[in-house]
Protein backbone atom coordinates (compact mmCIF):
# COMPACT_ATOMS: atom_id res chain seq x y z
CA UNK A 1 0.00 0.00 0.00
CA UNK A 2 1.22 3.49 -0.83
CA UNK A 3 0.70 6.63 1.22
CA UNK A 4 1.25 9.82 -0.80
CA UNK A 5 2.76 7.54 -3.48
CA UNK A 6 5.28 6.07 -1.04
CA UNK A 7 5.72 2.75 0.66
CA UNK A 8 8.48 1.50 2.94
CA UNK A 9 10.41 -0.11 0.08
CA UNK A 10 10.45 3.10 -2.00
CA UNK A 11 11.53 5.14 1.05
CA UNK A 12 14.36 2.68 1.77
CA UNK A 13 15.52 2.59 -1.87
CA UNK A 14 15.39 6.38 -2.26
CA UNK A 15 17.13 7.10 1.04
CA UNK A 16 19.90 4.55 0.56
CA UNK A 17 20.62 5.68 -3.01
CA UNK A 18 20.54 9.37 -2.07
CA UNK A 19 22.74 8.80 0.99
CA UNK A 20 25.25 6.95 -1.22
CA UNK A 21 24.99 9.79 -3.72
CA UNK A 22 25.62 12.46 -1.09
CA UNK A 23 28.57 10.54 0.34
CA UNK A 24 30.23 11.12 -3.04
CA UNK A 25 30.03 14.83 -2.22
CA UNK A 26 31.09 14.55 1.45
CA UNK A 27 34.01 16.96 1.06
CA UNK A 28 31.73 19.60 -0.40
CA UNK A 29 29.11 18.94 2.28
CA UNK A 30 31.78 19.36 5.00
CA UNK A 31 32.58 22.77 3.54
CA UNK A 32 28.89 23.65 3.46
CA UNK A 33 28.64 22.65 7.14
CA UNK A 34 31.63 24.89 7.90
CA UNK A 35 30.11 27.75 5.96
CA UNK A 36 27.08 27.63 8.26
CA UNK A 37 28.94 29.11 11.22
CA UNK A 38 27.13 32.45 10.90
CA UNK A 39 25.39 31.93 14.29
CA UNK A 40 28.82 31.66 15.97
CA UNK A 41 29.93 34.92 14.36
CA UNK A 42 26.73 36.53 15.59
CA UNK A 43 27.33 35.07 19.04
CA UNK A 44 30.77 36.69 19.24
CA UNK A 45 29.28 40.01 18.08
CA UNK A 46 26.43 39.91 20.59
CA UNK A 47 28.71 38.72 23.41
CA UNK A 48 30.88 41.81 23.10
CA UNK A 49 27.94 44.18 22.72
CA UNK A 50 26.27 46.23 25.43
CA UNK A 51 22.93 45.41 23.76
CA UNK A 52 23.26 41.79 24.87
CA UNK A 53 21.12 42.47 27.92
CA UNK A 54 18.22 43.39 25.59
CA UNK A 55 18.07 39.85 24.22
CA UNK A 56 16.63 38.37 27.38
CA UNK A 57 19.11 35.49 27.26
CA UNK A 58 21.47 35.63 30.21
CA UNK A 59 24.79 33.87 30.78
CA UNK A 60 25.21 30.66 28.84
CA UNK A 61 21.67 30.86 27.46
CA UNK A 62 22.85 33.00 24.55
CA UNK A 63 25.73 30.59 23.80
CA UNK A 64 23.32 27.66 23.81
CA UNK A 65 20.82 29.54 21.67
CA UNK A 66 23.34 30.24 18.91
CA UNK A 67 24.77 26.70 19.00
CA UNK A 68 21.21 25.40 18.74
CA UNK A 69 20.54 27.84 15.89
CA UNK A 70 23.62 26.45 14.11
CA UNK A 71 22.44 22.85 14.57
CA UNK A 72 18.86 23.59 13.51
CA UNK A 73 20.13 25.37 10.42
CA UNK A 74 22.41 22.42 9.58
CA UNK A 75 19.44 20.07 9.51
CA UNK A 76 16.93 22.35 7.84
CA UNK A 77 19.01 23.71 4.96
CA UNK A 78 17.03 23.48 1.74
CA UNK A 79 18.38 23.69 -1.80
CA UNK A 80 15.51 22.16 -3.76
CA UNK A 81 15.01 25.27 -5.91
CA UNK A 82 18.58 25.10 -7.23
CA UNK A 83 18.48 21.35 -7.94
CA UNK A 84 15.04 21.61 -9.47
CA UNK A 85 15.94 24.54 -11.69
CA UNK A 86 18.99 22.71 -13.01
CA UNK A 87 17.00 19.53 -13.63
CA UNK A 88 14.23 21.44 -15.41
CA UNK A 89 16.66 23.38 -17.60
CA UNK A 90 18.73 20.34 -18.53
CA UNK A 91 15.68 18.18 -19.25
CA UNK A 92 16.46 15.74 -16.42
CA UNK A 93 12.99 16.29 -15.00
CA UNK A 94 11.30 14.52 -17.91
CA UNK A 95 12.16 10.93 -16.89
CA UNK A 96 11.03 11.68 -13.30
CA UNK A 97 7.71 13.07 -14.53
CA UNK A 98 6.81 9.86 -16.32
CA UNK A 99 7.47 7.59 -13.35
CA UNK A 100 4.70 6.66 -10.92
CA UNK A 101 6.24 8.70 -8.09
CA UNK A 102 5.93 12.43 -7.43
CA UNK A 103 9.32 13.93 -8.40
CA UNK A 104 9.41 16.04 -5.21
CA UNK A 105 9.96 12.86 -3.17
CA UNK A 106 13.32 12.42 -4.89
CA UNK A 107 14.36 15.87 -3.74
CA UNK A 108 13.11 15.19 -0.20
CA UNK A 109 15.21 12.01 -0.17
CA UNK A 110 18.19 13.97 -1.52
CA UNK A 111 17.90 16.46 1.37
CA UNK A 112 17.58 13.71 3.98
CA UNK A 113 20.59 11.91 2.52
CA UNK A 114 22.53 15.16 2.68
CA UNK A 115 21.51 15.74 6.31
CA UNK A 116 22.78 12.31 7.24
CA UNK A 117 26.08 13.01 5.47
CA UNK A 118 26.30 16.36 7.25
CA UNK A 119 25.68 14.84 10.71
CA UNK A 120 29.30 13.97 11.64
CA UNK A 121 30.61 17.34 10.48
CA UNK A 122 27.93 19.23 12.41
CA UNK A 123 28.65 17.09 15.50
CA UNK A 124 32.37 17.83 15.16
CA UNK A 125 31.77 21.58 14.95
CA UNK A 126 29.46 21.39 18.00
CA UNK A 127 32.15 19.45 19.90
CA UNK A 128 34.72 22.12 19.01
CA UNK A 129 32.31 24.78 20.27
CA UNK A 130 32.14 23.05 23.67
CA UNK A 131 35.93 22.82 23.81
CA UNK A 132 36.10 26.59 23.31
CA UNK A 133 33.06 27.37 25.49
CA UNK A 134 33.01 24.58 28.10
CA UNK A 135 30.69 26.55 30.37
CA UNK A 136 27.97 26.32 27.69
CA UNK A 137 27.96 22.51 27.69
CA UNK A 138 24.59 20.92 28.30
CA UNK A 139 22.78 17.74 27.45
CA UNK A 140 19.10 18.22 26.69
CA UNK A 141 16.62 15.86 28.31
CA UNK A 142 15.38 13.01 26.11
CA UNK A 143 11.96 14.65 25.88
CA UNK A 144 13.50 18.01 25.04
CA UNK A 145 15.71 16.42 22.40
CA UNK A 146 12.80 14.61 20.74
CA UNK A 147 10.70 17.80 20.71
CA UNK A 148 13.64 19.77 19.25
CA UNK A 149 14.13 17.06 16.63
CA UNK A 150 10.46 17.23 15.62
CA UNK A 151 10.57 21.06 15.59
CA UNK A 152 13.68 20.94 13.36
CA UNK A 153 12.02 18.53 10.94
CA UNK A 154 8.94 20.74 10.85
CA UNK A 155 11.23 23.70 10.13
CA UNK A 156 12.78 21.66 7.31
CA UNK A 157 9.29 20.81 6.00
CA UNK A 158 8.25 24.50 5.97
CA UNK A 159 11.50 25.59 4.30
CA UNK A 160 11.21 22.77 1.76
CA UNK A 161 7.62 23.67 0.91
CA UNK A 162 8.44 27.38 0.66
CA UNK A 163 11.28 26.66 -1.75
CA UNK A 164 9.20 24.11 -3.66
CA UNK A 165 6.61 26.84 -4.17
CA UNK A 166 9.31 28.95 -5.78
CA UNK A 167 10.77 25.94 -7.60
CA UNK A 168 7.36 25.32 -9.18
CA UNK A 169 7.69 28.74 -10.79
CA UNK A 170 10.45 27.16 -12.93
CA UNK A 171 7.59 25.90 -15.06
CA UNK A 172 6.92 29.56 -15.95
CA UNK A 173 10.25 31.26 -15.43
CA UNK A 174 13.57 29.63 -16.20
CA UNK A 175 15.30 31.51 -13.38
CA UNK A 176 13.26 30.85 -10.26
CA UNK A 177 16.39 30.90 -8.08
CA UNK A 178 16.44 34.69 -8.45
CA UNK A 179 13.10 34.76 -6.61
CA UNK A 180 14.52 32.56 -3.89
CA UNK A 181 17.03 35.29 -3.08
CA UNK A 182 14.12 37.59 -2.31
CA UNK A 183 12.98 35.08 0.27
CA UNK A 184 16.45 34.70 1.75
CA UNK A 185 16.62 38.26 3.05
CA UNK A 186 13.56 38.13 5.37
CA UNK A 187 14.66 34.63 6.36
CA UNK A 188 18.06 35.93 7.41
CA UNK A 189 16.61 38.68 9.59
CA UNK A 190 13.40 37.20 10.95
CA UNK A 191 14.30 33.54 11.41
CA UNK A 192 16.50 34.11 14.45
CA UNK A 193 19.74 33.30 12.66
CA UNK A 194 21.30 36.74 13.22
CA UNK A 195 19.64 37.42 16.56
CA UNK A 196 16.96 35.84 18.71
CA UNK A 197 13.56 37.34 17.96
CA UNK A 198 13.60 38.98 21.38
CA UNK A 199 16.13 41.44 19.91
CA UNK A 200 13.39 43.02 17.76
CA UNK A 201 10.97 45.70 18.99
CA UNK A 202 7.65 44.26 20.21
CA UNK A 203 5.72 45.64 17.21
CA UNK A 204 8.08 43.96 14.72
CA UNK A 205 8.04 40.76 16.77
CA UNK A 206 4.24 40.73 16.82
CA UNK A 207 4.18 41.14 13.04
CA UNK A 208 6.91 38.57 12.36
CA UNK A 209 5.01 35.94 14.37
CA UNK A 210 2.53 35.82 11.48
CA UNK A 211 5.23 34.86 8.99
CA UNK A 212 6.81 31.38 8.73
CA UNK A 213 10.33 32.69 9.47
CA UNK A 214 10.49 32.46 13.31
CA UNK A 215 9.48 28.80 13.09
CA UNK A 216 12.46 27.98 10.90
CA UNK A 217 15.25 28.71 13.41
CA UNK A 218 14.16 30.67 16.50
CA UNK A 219 11.47 28.28 17.74
CA UNK A 220 13.34 24.96 17.23
CA UNK A 221 16.57 26.51 18.56
CA UNK A 222 14.81 27.61 21.74
CA UNK A 223 13.30 24.15 22.16
CA UNK A 224 16.76 22.57 21.79
CA UNK A 225 18.54 25.03 24.06
CA UNK A 226 15.90 24.62 26.75
CA UNK A 227 14.68 28.24 26.75
CA UNK A 228 11.19 28.75 28.06
CA UNK A 229 8.96 28.70 24.98
CA UNK A 230 5.29 28.16 24.25
CA UNK A 231 5.52 24.67 22.76
CA UNK A 232 1.86 24.33 21.86
CA UNK A 233 1.76 27.67 20.04
CA UNK A 234 5.07 26.96 18.25
CA UNK A 235 4.13 23.49 17.03
CA UNK A 236 0.64 24.68 16.07
CA UNK A 237 2.16 27.48 13.98
CA UNK A 238 4.58 25.04 12.33
CA UNK A 239 1.79 22.60 11.54
CA UNK A 240 -0.39 25.46 10.29
CA UNK A 241 2.30 26.59 7.84
CA UNK A 242 2.84 23.04 6.57
CA UNK A 243 -0.90 22.57 6.06
CA UNK A 244 -1.16 25.90 4.28
CA UNK A 245 1.87 25.48 2.03
CA UNK A 246 1.39 21.83 1.07
CA UNK A 247 -1.82 22.27 -0.98
CA UNK A 248 -0.41 25.46 -2.50
CA UNK A 249 2.71 23.60 -3.66
CA UNK A 250 0.64 20.75 -5.08
CA UNK A 251 -1.73 23.13 -6.88
CA UNK A 252 1.07 25.24 -8.34
CA UNK A 253 2.96 22.08 -9.32
CA UNK A 254 -0.08 20.67 -11.10
CA UNK A 255 -0.65 23.95 -12.96
CA UNK A 256 3.06 24.14 -13.80
CA UNK A 257 3.25 20.61 -15.18
CA UNK A 258 0.48 21.56 -17.64
CA UNK A 259 2.76 24.31 -18.92
CA UNK A 260 5.89 22.19 -18.93
CA UNK A 261 7.55 22.09 -22.29
CA UNK A 262 10.19 19.54 -21.27
CA UNK A 263 13.02 21.95 -21.83
CA UNK A 264 16.37 20.86 -23.06
CA UNK A 265 15.17 17.60 -24.54
CA UNK B 1 1.63 20.30 -34.44
CA UNK B 2 -1.25 20.68 -36.90
CA UNK B 3 -3.83 18.03 -37.81
CA UNK B 4 -1.57 15.11 -37.04
CA UNK B 5 -3.61 11.92 -36.86
CA UNK B 6 -2.38 8.37 -36.70
CA UNK B 7 -2.97 5.06 -34.97
CA UNK B 8 -0.38 2.45 -34.09
CA UNK B 9 -1.36 -1.16 -33.46
CA UNK B 10 0.03 -3.09 -30.46
CA UNK B 11 3.39 -4.64 -31.29
CA UNK B 12 4.18 -2.35 -34.23
CA UNK B 13 7.60 -0.76 -34.65
CA UNK B 14 7.21 2.64 -36.23
CA UNK B 15 9.93 5.04 -37.29
CA UNK B 16 9.34 8.72 -36.84
CA UNK B 17 11.27 10.89 -39.28
CA UNK B 18 11.67 14.58 -39.75
CA UNK B 19 14.20 17.38 -39.89
CA UNK B 20 15.36 19.12 -36.71
CA UNK B 21 12.47 21.16 -35.33
CA UNK B 22 9.87 19.29 -37.40
CA UNK B 23 7.96 18.23 -34.28
CA UNK B 24 9.13 14.64 -33.68
CA UNK B 25 10.21 15.10 -30.07
CA UNK B 26 7.18 17.27 -29.34
CA UNK B 27 4.95 14.46 -30.57
CA UNK B 28 6.78 11.89 -28.45
CA UNK B 29 6.48 14.11 -25.37
CA UNK B 30 2.78 14.50 -26.03
CA UNK B 31 2.35 10.75 -26.37
CA UNK B 32 4.05 10.05 -23.06
CA UNK B 33 2.21 12.83 -21.22
CA UNK B 34 5.01 15.36 -20.78
CA UNK B 35 3.33 17.98 -22.94
CA UNK B 36 -0.38 18.72 -22.84
CA UNK B 37 -1.94 19.03 -26.30
CA UNK B 38 -3.70 22.38 -26.77
CA UNK B 39 -6.31 20.72 -28.98
CA UNK B 40 -7.22 17.26 -30.19
CA UNK B 41 -7.08 13.92 -28.48
CA UNK B 42 -4.26 11.55 -27.62
CA UNK B 43 -4.88 8.00 -26.43
CA UNK B 44 -2.04 5.65 -25.54
CA UNK B 45 -2.72 2.18 -24.14
CA UNK B 46 -6.28 3.33 -23.45
CA UNK B 47 -5.17 6.35 -21.40
CA UNK B 48 -5.00 10.08 -21.95
CA UNK B 49 -1.26 10.55 -21.40
CA UNK B 50 -1.46 14.06 -19.94
CA UNK B 51 -3.38 12.70 -16.94
CA UNK B 52 -0.32 10.61 -16.07
CA UNK B 53 -2.37 7.91 -14.44
CA UNK B 54 -0.04 5.53 -12.54
CA UNK B 55 -1.36 2.61 -14.59
CA UNK B 56 -0.44 4.47 -17.79
CA UNK B 57 3.02 5.38 -16.45
CA UNK B 58 3.68 1.72 -15.63
CA UNK B 59 2.92 0.74 -19.22
CA UNK B 60 5.16 3.19 -21.05
CA UNK B 61 8.75 4.30 -21.13
CA UNK B 62 10.67 7.12 -22.75
CA UNK B 63 14.32 6.89 -23.66
CA UNK B 64 16.05 10.03 -24.81
CA UNK B 65 19.50 9.56 -26.27
CA UNK B 66 20.62 12.95 -25.04
CA UNK B 67 19.18 12.71 -21.54
CA UNK B 68 19.71 10.35 -18.67
CA UNK B 69 17.77 9.10 -15.71
CA UNK B 70 20.61 7.17 -14.08
CA UNK B 71 22.26 8.84 -11.07
CA UNK B 72 25.56 10.12 -12.46
CA UNK B 73 27.82 9.36 -9.49
CA UNK B 74 26.40 5.96 -8.58
CA UNK B 75 26.52 2.59 -10.33
CA UNK B 76 23.48 1.88 -12.55
CA UNK B 77 22.49 -0.88 -10.09
CA UNK B 78 21.49 1.78 -7.50
CA UNK B 79 19.17 3.48 -9.96
CA UNK B 80 17.78 0.08 -10.97
CA UNK B 81 16.93 -0.70 -7.34
CA UNK B 82 15.10 2.63 -7.04
CA UNK B 83 13.21 1.95 -10.28
CA UNK B 84 12.26 -1.54 -9.10
CA UNK B 85 10.80 -0.04 -5.91
CA UNK B 86 9.05 2.83 -7.70
CA UNK B 87 7.41 0.46 -10.21
CA UNK B 88 6.57 -2.07 -7.50
CA UNK B 89 8.60 -4.89 -9.07
CA UNK B 90 9.29 -7.63 -6.48
CA UNK B 91 13.02 -8.06 -5.72
CA UNK B 92 13.16 -11.57 -7.18
CA UNK B 93 11.48 -10.50 -10.44
CA UNK B 94 13.67 -7.39 -10.68
CA UNK B 95 16.84 -9.48 -10.24
CA UNK B 96 15.70 -11.92 -12.93
CA UNK B 97 14.86 -9.10 -15.37
CA UNK B 98 18.15 -7.31 -14.68
CA UNK B 99 20.00 -10.57 -15.39
CA UNK B 100 18.05 -11.16 -18.62
CA UNK B 101 18.31 -7.62 -19.93
CA UNK B 102 21.97 -7.19 -19.00
CA UNK B 103 22.66 -10.45 -20.80
CA UNK B 104 20.91 -9.21 -23.95
CA UNK B 105 22.62 -5.85 -23.70
CA UNK B 106 25.99 -7.40 -22.92
CA UNK B 107 26.28 -5.50 -19.67
CA UNK B 108 28.17 -7.09 -16.78
CA UNK B 109 30.40 -5.37 -14.29
CA UNK B 110 29.37 -2.03 -15.85
CA UNK B 111 26.27 -2.21 -13.67
CA UNK B 112 28.42 -1.87 -10.56
CA UNK B 113 30.66 0.94 -11.83
CA UNK B 114 29.67 4.61 -11.40
CA UNK B 115 27.75 5.88 -14.41
CA UNK B 116 30.27 8.69 -14.92
CA UNK B 117 32.96 6.08 -15.57
CA UNK B 118 31.03 4.29 -18.32
CA UNK B 119 31.50 4.90 -22.04
CA UNK B 120 28.65 6.51 -23.96
CA UNK B 121 27.62 3.14 -25.41
CA UNK B 122 27.67 1.39 -22.02
CA UNK B 123 25.71 4.28 -20.50
CA UNK B 124 23.07 4.12 -23.21
CA UNK B 125 22.66 0.39 -22.72
CA UNK B 126 22.32 0.92 -18.95
CA UNK B 127 19.74 3.66 -19.64
CA UNK B 128 17.80 1.20 -21.80
CA UNK B 129 17.94 -1.38 -19.04
CA UNK B 130 16.62 1.15 -16.50
CA UNK B 131 13.87 2.24 -18.87
CA UNK B 132 12.76 -1.32 -19.62
CA UNK B 133 12.98 -2.85 -16.15
CA UNK B 134 9.22 -2.54 -15.63
CA UNK B 135 8.57 -4.26 -18.99
CA UNK B 136 6.64 -1.40 -20.58
CA UNK B 137 4.20 -2.19 -23.37
CA UNK B 138 4.90 1.04 -25.22
CA UNK B 139 8.41 2.35 -25.88
CA UNK B 140 9.06 5.91 -26.98
CA UNK B 141 12.65 6.09 -28.14
CA UNK B 142 14.09 9.46 -29.05
CA UNK B 143 17.45 9.09 -30.77
CA UNK B 144 18.47 6.04 -28.72
CA UNK B 145 21.67 5.51 -30.73
CA UNK B 146 22.78 9.14 -30.88
CA UNK B 147 26.54 9.47 -30.61
CA UNK B 148 27.19 5.72 -30.39
CA UNK B 149 29.82 4.05 -32.53
CA UNK B 150 28.69 1.74 -35.33
CA UNK B 151 29.08 -1.46 -33.26
CA UNK B 152 27.18 -0.06 -30.31
CA UNK B 153 24.44 1.17 -32.65
CA UNK B 154 24.09 -2.31 -34.12
CA UNK B 155 23.89 -3.91 -30.68
CA UNK B 156 21.20 -1.49 -29.52
CA UNK B 157 19.26 -2.09 -32.74
CA UNK B 158 19.51 -5.85 -32.33
CA UNK B 159 18.41 -5.56 -28.72
CA UNK B 160 15.35 -3.47 -29.62
CA UNK B 161 14.34 -5.93 -32.33
CA UNK B 162 14.70 -8.85 -29.86
CA UNK B 163 12.79 -6.97 -27.17
CA UNK B 164 9.93 -6.27 -29.57
CA UNK B 165 9.82 -9.93 -30.66
CA UNK B 166 10.01 -11.24 -27.12
CA UNK B 167 7.51 -8.93 -25.40
CA UNK B 168 5.32 -7.73 -28.28
CA UNK B 169 5.96 -4.16 -27.16
CA UNK B 170 4.93 -1.26 -29.39
CA UNK B 171 7.85 0.95 -30.39
CA UNK B 172 7.89 4.48 -31.73
CA UNK B 173 11.39 5.46 -32.67
CA UNK B 174 12.98 8.66 -33.84
CA UNK B 175 16.49 8.60 -35.19
CA UNK B 176 18.76 10.58 -37.42
CA UNK B 177 20.44 7.33 -38.39
CA UNK B 178 18.47 5.87 -41.26
CA UNK B 179 20.06 2.50 -40.53
CA UNK B 180 18.04 2.40 -37.27
CA UNK B 181 14.83 3.02 -39.15
CA UNK B 182 15.48 0.67 -42.07
CA UNK B 183 16.60 -2.13 -39.71
CA UNK B 184 13.73 -1.85 -37.25
CA UNK B 185 10.69 -0.13 -38.69
CA UNK B 186 8.53 -1.56 -41.48
CA UNK B 187 6.36 1.53 -41.13
CA UNK B 188 7.54 5.12 -41.04
CA UNK B 189 5.91 8.45 -40.41
CA UNK B 190 7.49 11.56 -41.79
CA UNK B 191 6.61 14.76 -40.01
CA UNK B 192 7.32 18.10 -41.58
CA UNK B 193 6.61 21.54 -40.17
CA UNK B 194 4.22 20.05 -37.62
CA UNK B 195 2.25 18.06 -40.19
CA UNK B 196 2.25 14.40 -41.12
CA UNK B 197 3.66 14.13 -44.65
CA UNK B 198 3.84 10.35 -44.92
CA UNK B 199 2.53 7.38 -42.97
CA UNK B 200 3.25 3.98 -44.46
CA UNK B 201 5.96 1.69 -45.76
CA UNK B 202 9.47 3.03 -46.13
CA UNK B 203 9.69 2.20 -49.87
CA UNK B 204 6.48 4.11 -50.53
CA UNK B 205 8.06 7.09 -48.85
CA UNK B 206 10.99 6.75 -51.23
CA UNK B 207 8.62 6.83 -54.22
CA UNK B 208 6.95 9.94 -52.86
CA UNK B 209 10.20 11.75 -52.19
CA UNK B 210 11.74 10.74 -55.50
CA UNK B 211 8.96 10.08 -58.00
CA UNK B 212 11.43 9.22 -60.81
CA UNK B 213 13.39 5.98 -61.34
CA UNK B 214 17.10 6.09 -62.02
CA UNK B 215 18.26 4.29 -65.18
CA UNK B 216 21.97 3.67 -65.62
CA UNK B 217 23.25 2.62 -69.03
CA UNK B 218 26.53 1.40 -70.37
CA UNK B 219 26.56 1.59 -74.17
CA UNK B 220 28.78 -0.20 -76.67
CA UNK B 221 29.33 3.08 -78.58
CA UNK B 222 29.22 6.68 -77.32
CA UNK B 223 26.06 8.59 -78.28
CA UNK B 224 25.26 12.34 -78.44
CA UNK B 225 22.91 13.96 -75.88
CA UNK B 226 20.26 14.53 -78.55
CA UNK B 227 19.90 10.77 -78.94
CA UNK B 228 18.23 10.63 -75.52
CA UNK B 229 15.55 13.22 -76.28
CA UNK B 230 12.14 12.07 -75.11
CA UNK B 231 13.52 9.27 -72.93
CA UNK B 232 13.75 11.23 -69.67
CA UNK B 233 15.94 13.67 -67.81
CA UNK B 234 19.59 13.21 -68.77
CA UNK B 235 21.68 13.49 -65.61
CA UNK B 236 25.04 12.33 -66.84
CA UNK B 237 26.68 11.52 -70.17
CA UNK B 238 30.33 10.50 -70.16
CA UNK B 239 31.54 8.45 -73.12
CA UNK B 240 29.49 5.27 -72.86
CA UNK B 241 28.15 5.95 -69.32
CA UNK B 242 24.64 7.44 -69.18
CA UNK B 243 22.37 8.26 -66.24
CA UNK B 244 18.71 9.05 -66.87
CA UNK B 245 15.78 9.89 -64.63
CA UNK B 246 12.57 8.36 -65.94
CA UNK B 247 8.88 8.65 -65.06
CA UNK B 248 7.93 5.26 -63.50
CA UNK B 249 4.77 5.07 -65.66
CA UNK B 250 6.87 5.29 -68.83
CA UNK B 251 9.67 3.03 -67.61
CA UNK B 252 8.78 -0.07 -69.68
CA UNK B 253 8.41 1.85 -72.93
CA UNK B 254 11.58 3.90 -72.27
CA UNK B 255 13.61 0.75 -71.65
CA UNK B 256 12.19 -0.78 -74.86
CA UNK B 257 13.14 2.36 -76.82
CA UNK B 258 16.66 2.36 -75.34
CA UNK B 259 17.20 -1.25 -76.35
CA UNK B 260 15.90 -0.45 -79.83
CA UNK B 261 17.98 2.72 -80.37
CA UNK B 262 21.31 1.70 -78.83
CA UNK B 263 23.62 -1.24 -78.44
CA UNK B 264 23.50 -1.71 -74.69
CA UNK B 265 26.27 -3.43 -72.74
CA UNK B 266 24.57 -3.01 -69.34
CA UNK B 267 21.32 -1.54 -68.02
CA UNK B 268 20.28 -0.93 -64.42
CA UNK B 269 17.06 0.54 -62.96
CA UNK B 270 17.32 1.85 -59.40
CA UNK B 271 15.49 3.80 -56.74
CA UNK B 272 17.68 6.41 -55.09
CA UNK B 273 18.77 5.24 -51.60
CA UNK B 274 16.25 6.28 -48.95
CA UNK B 275 18.87 7.68 -46.61
CA UNK B 276 20.13 9.90 -49.41
CA UNK B 277 16.60 11.17 -50.03
CA UNK B 278 15.87 11.79 -46.38
CA UNK B 279 19.28 13.36 -45.88
CA UNK B 280 18.60 15.68 -48.78
CA UNK B 281 15.21 16.49 -47.33
CA UNK B 282 16.69 17.30 -43.90
CA UNK B 283 19.36 19.47 -45.48
CA UNK B 284 16.90 21.43 -47.58
CA UNK B 285 14.35 21.63 -44.77
CA UNK B 286 11.57 21.59 -47.33
CA UNK B 287 9.58 19.10 -49.38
Amino acid sequence: MRVFGLNWRIIRALLSSQYAHMLEYRAEIALWALSGVLPFIMLSLWSGSAARAELGLDGVALDRYFLSAFLVRQFSVVWVVYAFEEDALLGRLSPYLIQPLHPLWRYVAGHLGEQLTRLPFAALIAALFFVIQPQAFWVPSLGGFVLAWIATWMAFAIAFLLQSLIASLCFWSEKATALERLLFLPFLFFSGLLAPLTAFPPAVRAWVQWTPFPYLIDFPARVLSGDPVNLAAGFAAQLGWVLLLLPLVLLLWRAGVRRYSAMGA
Amino acid sequence: MRDVSFAIAPGEMVGFLGANGAGKTTTLKMLCGLIHPSAGEVLVAGHRPQRRHPDFLRRITLVMGQKQQLIWDLPPMDSLRVNAAVYGIPDRVASRRIAELSDLLELGEELTRPVRKLSLGQRMKAELLAALLHEPEVLFLDEPTLGLDVNAQMRVRQFLADYNRRTGATVLLTSHYMADITALCPRVMLIHQGQLFHDGALDRLASRLAPERHVRLELEQPAPAEAFTGLGQLDRLENCEVNLRVDPAALTSVVAQILERFEVRDLEVNDPPIDQLIGELFRQGSL
